[in-house]
């Protein structure tokens, strides 16, 4: 049986998600997005949910997400800010912003505030270098920022007055896919198919009208990507 | 000189509701791909090569060319690349958010040229507002037929899957965002033999294009390779979207049409760049992205074009340019973008991994004022080891061209600025100012 790391709701969005795929496993980075929206981190039981899910080992989860920025094998604060000091940012006084922020929330970078509102972070370039200084708050965009409009911008996060523009931290797209895909999806999530044979690309337009690619389903079997294994050893 | 060539890619920018089907459809969308599929796939990459159309990603790969690598076998996978990390581009991003519907019809177009059936569209997890957008415009495009089965009645199918990343530079890089898309760490793979268009994702033959490159195919299905090719001049053709950023008046994106405009107009014209900030002189400009050799005011009247760059001794890559004034520290300068190869560095070859380390150890201590005399020397020294020779284009030591971009700003700030890195050791400091914050 799979443990319970998700909630119902998320369950069914995972495997709407999973279904997309020719193959369960590329479902695993989206996935840690689903879960991180649920809990604002990556639990692990949540990690052993999305193993059960994508047909590989809880370490394997673990082991992929703690490659990546953005997904947190610990908790977090309400409010992940990060400030970019890359060269553009920089350039325009980050690190100046960076003292400023550490100060006004009381925490140095990498920390998370004793109220558990604001967790810190030094965010490597974020693509916004024509509003530097650049931040994000649970990835949503600020800019540009110098230490008076950082302090009005931890205001009002502390007080809620963004809660609409800046959702809890994990929540990346609020709207899923919701066409073309998801009636099959959803049946396809709880009956494992054949997978089709190995080799043949994938098929779209066969099955129902509005289908997807390839057969949609589950893989049944274990074996990686049609034997395909990149073989890095160590 | 700035010229009045089209807008290709910013085209409906002006609009707030650029990303809705409403306003894409009213301004011609999605037109590019009903003439594409009257077509037939060979003719539509037979436009696309007559436009010489280089790669956006970075590396200038001809995207014909890359077509035609698939041709032998049959193309199972397109990827479209937008996982934009480079520092200081943010032109994908751009392009992400404010037109999503673009991108996506240049994928489908791109598709149906190659003979895939299914397409991953892999979009920086960071771009939370552009996942939003670019989920809305898919299941706007299902609804209006142009994804799906028997898209506009054409019998060509297509399926394509929004899929996040979740925060790793590499994974702009295409063999480890292949990895990324098949669950695993971003680690890139060696070539030969995992070539994309050989052996790609989940071992199948692969196209992986960068959005920006997408972005352009409505527009030369519709106008035609040749109209394309008429802008620019050789092999940098048609227009492109620049991201200007650091010590100008005017930060920002310009699409300007390629080789006829120059650096200096860039950075300088009131309607671009506006100049140096606070009237300030010019010390040096990155001319595309962070991996690239740095370029000083002899180069501002270098045309912004791909070979012009490259022959004298930088690259276009991604099209960012940054602008660095007389109170930069060069030293602060270089460390920060070192820093970055550092942290990003995926680990798997001990030049870069190691390399990264050590040398961002050695521009701090210099910034710091614990620098020593020698250090200069070892900071070459060690790039030498990183890239022998440190030569442009970098010689590869390593399986991914992240560890040869790094002797890049070392290289250049060392060559040009050796009295300001010895300045550091004699004073036991940085000279310079503070980064001046910029004001809100």
């Amino acid at each position: 049986m799979a443990p319970a790391g998700l909630s119902a709701e998320t369950l069914t969005k995972a495997q709407a998600v999973v279904a997309c795929y020719p193959e369960r496993r590329s479902a695993l980075i989206p996935l840690c997005h689903l879960a991180q929206a649920e809990d604002g981190y990556l639990t692990a039981e949540a990690m052993e949910e999305i193993a059960h899910l994508t047909g590989c080992s809880a370490a394997e989860v673990k082991g992929t997400a703690t490659f990546y920025d953005m997904l947190h094998t610990e908790p977090v604060g309400r409010y992940l800010i990060a400030v970019c000091t890359n060269i553009a940012c920089m350039l325009a006084g980050a690190y100046e912003v960076l003292v400023h922020a550490e100060e006004r929330l009381g925490v140095r970078v990498g920390q998370t505030s004793r109220d558990g509102l604001f967790t810190l972070e030094e965010a490597e370039c974020l693509a916004g270098c024509d509003r530097a200084v650049c931040v994000q708050v649970n990835h949503r965009f600020f800019g540009p920022i110098d230490e008076v409009t950082f302090d009005r911008l931890a205001e009002e996060l502390a007080e809620g007055s963004l809660s609409a523009t800046v959702p809890p931290h994990g929540v990346l797209s609020r709207v899923s896919r919701n066409v073309g895909l998801p009636a099959q999806a959803a049946a396809a999530a709880s009956v494992s198919r054949n997978p089709q044979s190995a080799g043949e690309p994938p098929t779209p337009g066969r099955g129902t009208a509005a289908g997807p690619a390839g057969s949609g389903g589950q893989r049944s079997g274990e074996s990686p990507a049609q034997g395909f294994d990149p073989g890095r050893t160590p | 000189m700035i010229t009045e060539a089209p807008r290709i890619v910013t085209a409906r920018l002006g609009y707030e509701d650029s990303h809705t089907i409403t306003r894409y459809l009213a301004t011609g969308g999605y037109a590019g791909l009903r003439k594409a599929l009257r077509m037939t796939p060979e003719q539509v990459h037979d436009e696309v090569s007559t436009a010489s159309l280089l790669g956006r990603g970075g590396a200038g790969f001809p995207a014909g060319r890359k077509w035609s690598m698939l041709r032998k076998a049959p193309t199972t996978y397109l990827v479209v690349n937008g996982d934009e990390s480079e520092p200081a581009t943010f032109k994908d991003h751009l392009l992400i958010e404010r037109d999503p519907h673009q991108i996506i019809e240049g994928t489908i177009i791109a598709a149906y040229a190659v003979g895939a059936a299914q397409a991953f569209l892999f979009c920086r997890g960071e771009f939370a507002l552009g996942l939003e957008r670019l989920t809305e415009a898919c299941n706007d495009a299902y609804r209006h037929g142009a994804l799906g089965s028997d898209i506009f009645g054409s019998g060509f199918s297509l399926d394509l899957v929004i899929h996040p990343g979740a925060g790793a530079y590499i994974c702009g890089e295409e063999t480890a965002l292949l990895e990324s898309l098949e669950g695993k760490r971003g680690f890139p793979r060696i070539k030969p033999p995992y070539f994309p268009a050989a052996i790609g994702l989940y071992g199948e033959p692969t196209v992986v294009n960068n959005v920006e490159t997408m972005a352009n195919l409505p527009w030369i299905v519709l106008n035609g390779g040749a109209a394309f090719a008429a802008l620019g001049q050789g092999s940098s053709a048609g227009t492109r979207l620049f991201a200007l950023s650091g010590h100008v008046e005017r930060p920002g994106w310009y699409e300007l049409e390629m080789s006829k405009v120059s650096f200096r107009d860039l950075i300088y014209d009131p309607s671009l760049g506006g100049g140096v900030r606070d009237g300030n002189a010019l010390k040096a400009f990155i001319p595309g992205g962070v991996s690239a050799p740095w370029f000083f005011p002899e180069h501002l009247d270098l045309g912004l074009d791909q070979e012009a760059v490259g022959k004298a001794g930088s690259m276009l890559g991604s099209g960012s340019i940054v602008v660095m004034d007389d109170t930069t520290c060069v030293v602060r300068a270089a460390w920060r973008i070192t820093l970055f190869f550092q942290r990003e560095s995926c680990g798997q070859c001990t030049p870069c991994r190691e390399g990264s380390g050590w040398v961002e150890k050695i521009l701090r201590r210099i910034e710091d004022g614990f620098g020593r005399e020698e250090d200069l020397d070892l900071l070459l020294d060690a790039c030498d080891n990183i890239a022998p020779g440190l030569s442009w284009p970098p010689a590869q030591t390593t399986i991914c061209v992240l560890g040869p971009s790094i002797p890049s700003a070392i290289v250049s700030g060392i060559g040009r600025f050796r009295d300001e890195f010895l300045l550091h050791v004699k004073e036991g400091g940085c000279p310079m100012p503070a980064d001046k914050v910029r004001r809100a």
